[in-house]
């Protein structure tokens, strides 16, 4: 949901933004190329390969000055990216699926390595079998990775939320994935606002400026940079002695995180008139709600259109957007469930042999609770399945019948398949 | 993060994540070696196949003849198994 701010006029009112259709990817495209990118390397993969498309051709047709790297593959896209972000460069790449599969092993490194690089994850199910079309089980697969994850809701926070991906990157020196539901979001069309470029150049302060740390052996503060002048190894050994303590840097850089998330959405907010709940959660009707829905991506406007309906035939029901995944809001999501008697766990994604992976979060944020909501965790959407509102309806129902029962039987719970 | 600090030094005295805050020279890689190569000078053509196929950069060559240097030979073995003229055998490191 986006909310246009009624308080106070943006910095750039809605006039002053072109109104442009375009779908998801496009979108993504457009911001990047407003962020003053120095380098994009990417493989195309679907649903993704419109960003790399519409990107390519602003490179062609000489509207940006980014150094393109057509790579061979996803593990080669993140890894030039890794190499330019260490060169002090802002990078970016974007990918789906078994792209983002095959990255895997370069997504920690850009994380331990602090290296603010921004990725577009167009969500997509994962193989086998072969399947383009939207999934979470992508995004989970990098979930322990150290970066940031934003998910959007529709095709104008992903491009606002692109935008932002690159300042929270640099501000907390990591790395920042912003999801959006393949075809659901990267193949549909829809009317945005686009800030002018100036306005996103002012936003992001420039170029990137790379953060200082220092080095003992150069006896000063130098950039965090591959710089012949201040040389520096990027990605030595650093066996028992001091992994650890490096991982601790992570660690304490998460916590961080959150915090620069709020900050740069609100600050982008002002700017722009859009904001999305607080910028990690989007909560809608939860205040007296007896039964709240918890859900990811492009789901969240099908289940707040439900809950409106379901509002309006006297049923107490909420549910909340949860925006921001790593860092996972725990202490803000027990605020908003605790009152409620059951909070259904929406995931388009399954870890086998346990739970969908937010509902292991949800549970987490509710444990210390004394009084406990009943949870329930609905699987749904898999390769791509439709959600459409009779189907969250009926999850509402079984949810409210469970809320007047006191107990739950079944606690995971598949949404949309056959029997 | 101010000057020199002494070690071991806890996670709040290390560079930004993963920038080492000694020269990697430092971080001596050959301890964990269970053969070591002997090069016997006699036989040895200087032929510098070793000095090309080792993967650690640990055989020395001083323009005379070559040496290994212990501090970083893995004794992986390579060099004894490229030595054209058998020059380089590989024996047990001692287990105490
Ligand atoms: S044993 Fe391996 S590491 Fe050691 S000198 Fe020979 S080739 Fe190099
Ligand atoms: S490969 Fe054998 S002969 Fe050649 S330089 Fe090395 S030890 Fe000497």
């Amino acid at each position: 949901m986006i909310f246009f701010s009624k308080k106070s006029k943006p910095k750039i009112p809605l006039e002053k933004q072109k109104l442009m259709t375009v779908n998801g990817d496009e979108a993504v495209a457009y911001a990047v190329k407003q962020c003053y990118v120095d380098v994009v390397a990417a493989y195309p993969i679907t649903p993704q390969t419109i960003i790399v498309e519409k990107y390519s051709e602003f490179v062609a047709d000489g509207e940006v000055h980014t150094e393109f790297i057509p790579v061979e593959s996803e593990h080669s896209a993140m890894s030039a990216c890794v190499g330019a972000a260490a060169a002090g460069a802002r990078a970016f790449t974007a990918t789906a699926a078994n792209g983002l599969a095959l990255m895997w092993e370069i997504l920690y490194i850009a994380a331990s390595l602090r290296l603010p690089i921004v990725l577009a994850v167009v969500n997509r199910a994962l193989s086998a079998p072969i399947n383009i079309h939207c999934d979470h089980s992508d995004a989970m697969g990098m979930r322990d990775s150290g970066w940031i994850q934003i998910f959007a809701e529709n095709v104008q926070e992903a491009y606002d939320t692109t935008i932002q991906a690159f300042k929270i990157a640099e501000k907390a020196l990591l790395p920042v994935a912003v999801n959006l539901d393949g075809f659901f979001l990267s193949h549909t069309l829809e009317n945005i606002y686009m800030l002018p470029d100036d306005a996103v150049y002012e936003f992001l302060g420039g170029p990137r400026k790379v953060a200082k740390t220092y080095v003992d052996y150069l006896g000063k503060e130098v950039e965090a940079k591959l710089d012949p002048a201040n040389p520096l190894s990027f990605g030595p050994l650093d066996l028992y002695d001091y992994y650890f303590e490096h991982k601790m840097h992570q660690v304490e850089a998460m916590k961080e995180a959150k915090k620069i998330v709020k900050e740069v959405h609100d600050e982008y907010a002002e700017l722009s008139g859009r904001s999305y709940g607080d910028g990690i959660l989007v909560p809608y009707e939860v205040e007296d709600a007896d039964v709240i829905v918890t859900v990811l991506g492009s789901t969240g406007g099908t289940v707040r259109w439900v809950v409106k309906k379901l509002r309006q035939k006297g049923y107490k029901v909420g549910t909340v957007r949860i925006r921001l995944f790593r860092p996972f809001p725990f202490e803000e999501l027990r605020e908003i469930l605790k009152g409620a008697k059951v909070v259904g766990v929406m995931d388009r994604a399954i870890s086998f042999g346990s739970f969908g992976p937010s509902f292991l979060e949800v549970n987490t944020a509710l444990y210390d609770l004394k009084e406990k909501p009943l949870l329930v965790n609905y699987v749904y959407g898999l390769g791509g399945r439709d959600v459409p509102p009779d189907l969250v309806e009926k999850m509402f129902m079984e949810l409210l019948e469970d809320a007047k029962k006191g107990v739950v039987e079944n606690k995971l719970r598949f949404l949309g398949v056959r029997e | 993060m101010s000057g020199s600090k002494p070690e071991p030094r806890g996670w709040r005295d290390l560079p930004l994540s993963a920038l080492p805050y000694k020269l990697s020279l430092e971080y001596k890689t050959g301890d964990w070696r269970a053969l070591r190569p002997v090069i016997d000078q006699s036989k040895c053509v200087k032929c510098l196949m070793c000095w090309l196929f080792c993967p650690e950069m640990a055989i020395l060559w001083d323009g005379k003849q070559v040496s290994v240097n212990l501090d970083y030979c893995k004794g992986c073995g390579i060099c004894a198994h490229e030595c054209p003229v058998k020059a380089i055998k590989m024996i047990p490191e001692p287990t105490e």
